[in-house]
């Protein structure tokens, strides 16, 4: 069963960046998005300065741009429609390299991809310096709704008993006779998602039994929450990089 | 009991239980069972037996349809109340670790229960530490419990109940799964806790190993109750009630041997 192996998105290391409270580091990403998104499409230069933020903080917590390109892969489905946008555009058009391109559409095109690629750099850079206990852990201290961290911790936990219980049980359709191939798994596949579903539901009844057995009566005891949290130096420190992205985007919108 | 001199009142008193599910099928016919203080008592049965139905009993997760169950002296009422000075008695490990622990870390699995009794602070953490220490688990405290083997979850497991400072601990199949290096730890670690022990079980040696008394139960009543080394050696008792010892396993020769 799942003993030892290591996260897809957590770098371990002890950066400064690592070190920083989580709950800091979750509103500097969001803060910092928001400015992003909030930027006119043609102001290109904060863009670039943007890039430099994201570089700068890369670096300092020791993230190489080979793991962190390799990972912002994720986004390459979403951004596929922005390939497009230059030919299905409509209004005025240009000529570059013999093709006639829409002028609104290579804008579109651009600030999609542009502040996709800002977005998705910032959350993986977040996650690259926090593990997913942390992030709820900073969830809780912003006091996000307890029913949400509650149901975030349940799914860290779980996850990878599901995914376990799903592989062993594709292990058993293959070892019947299944025919792996995409198609026609697929078959297999959805009974099996069925009987995933059966198993998820009872393991949740085990577990509530067994938490009712400890005592539970239907609130989280707040306890480790407490310590830890961060101090003003670590909000100030943190605030250096949405600050100055906000002071682009400002800028920015006030140029344009 | 066979004359037995409590000089306490016992761990676990049941008496007279009867259970019948909403579906009308009854699991338990009149149980009856008392375990005394520092008592390490297993519980046999084929399945179906009633033993897990029984175990749930325990800590008022199921209410009897007849007869009472009495923890420490506490008698088990649906009063809230007294469901959480029960629970606090009465800890039960459940078969499957994965089902006990679901915290992301094991440290915060085993200050779940106590924190649930209303403890914060440096009493919290000293009742966390002492659990994980009584298992041979503090150096993984702040690991994920899926990052550990299986013996290690179970060991765990075994820390979050004994957190709550139980009375009893029930074990439901604590051999279950394990491969022998660690349970043998596990019945060391079991051997050294100065708690009472009822312990529902297959693992008819391991009964034997930890376990100086056993009773077993078939189709929903107690049909034996002694020694375990005579309960094992009575073969057409067990054949009754489908308990089978392994292949070669002679219980006489074993329990001479342990003593």
């Amino acid at each position: 069963m799942g003993a030892g192996h290591g996260h897809v998105l957590y770098r371990e290391s002890a950066s400064p960046v690592h070190r920083l409270p989580p709950e800091v580091k979750i509103v500097a990403m969001v803060v910092f998005t928001v400015a992003v998104v909030a930027t006119p499409r043609e102001a290109f230069w904060a863009f670039g300065g943007y890039a430099l933020l994201v570089a700068a903080v890369a670096a300092l917590a020791r993230v190489g741009p080979g793991w962190l390109l390799r990972r912002a892969m994720i986004e390459l489905p979403f951004v596929l429609f922005a390939v497009a946008l230059p030919f299905l555009g409509t209004g005025e058009r240009v000529a570059v390299a013999g093709l006639h391109l829409s002028v609104e559409g290579l804008y579109g095109s651009w600030n999609i991809l542009a502040k996709g690629t800002l977005g998705v750099l910032a959350s993986l850079l977040l996650a690259a310096t926090t593990t997913s206990r942390d992030l709820i852990v900073g969830l809780d201290r912003l006091r996000c709704p307890q029913v949400l961290t509650q149901i975030a911790t349940f799914m860290l936990r779980y996850l990878d008993v599901l995914i376990g219980e799903a592989r062993r049980m594709r292990v058993a359709r293959i070892s019947r006779g299944d025919d792996p191939r995409f198609l026609w798994q697929l078959r297999g596949f959805a009974a099996g998602i069925g009987a995933l579903f059966l198993r998820a539901f009872e393991r949740g009844e085990r577990v509530y039994l067994a938490m009712l057995s400890r005592g539970y009566t239907g609130r989280m005891p707040a306890v480790w929450q407490g310590a830890g949290a961060a101090t003003t130096g670590q909000w100030l420190v943190a605030a250096t990089v949405p600050v100055v992205a906000a002071a682009i985007a400002a800028t920015a919108v006030v140029l344009t | 009991m066979i004359g037995d001199v409590q000089p306490t009142t016992p761990s676990l008193d049941v008496r007279a239980v009867r259970y019948a599910y909403p579906d009308g099928h009854v699991a338990l016919h009149g149980v009856d069972l008392t375990v005394p203080r520092g008592g390490r008592v297993a519980l046999l049965g084929p399945n179906g037996a009633g033993k897990t139905t029984l175990v749930l009993h325990l800590n008022g997760i199921l209410t009897p349809t007849e007869g009472t169950v009495s923890v420490g002296g506490l008698t088990v009422t649906p009063d809230r109340a007294t469901l959480g000075e029960v629970r606090r008695r009465v800890g039960i490990v459940f078969q499957d670790p994965d089902d006990q622990l679901f915290l992301p870390t094991v440290a915060e699995d085993v200050a779940f229960g106590p924190a649930n009794l209303g403890l914060r602070g440096p009493e919290l953490a000293a009742r966390v530490d002492e659990a994980l220490a009584a298992v041979g688990m503090s150096e993984h405290r702040d690991r994920a419990p899926h990052h550990l083997s299986f013996g290690q979850r179970r060991r765990v497991a075994v820390a979050t109940v004994l957190a709550m400072h139980p009375e009893i601990l029930v074990l439901d199949e604590p051999s279950s799964n394990l491969d022998p290096a660690s349970r043998r730890e596990l019945s060391q670690i079991l051997q050294s806790l100065p708690v009472t022990v009822l312990m529902v079980t297959h693992d008819l040696p391991y009964a034997l190993e930890l376990c100086p008394r056993s009773v077993i139960l078939d189709t929903g009543r107690i049909v034996a109750d002694g020694p375990t080394p005579d309960l094992l050696a009575d073969g057409d008792l067990m054949a009754a009630h489908r308990l089978e010892l392994p292949f070669g396993f002679d219980p006489t020769f074993a329990a001479s041997r342990r003593l």
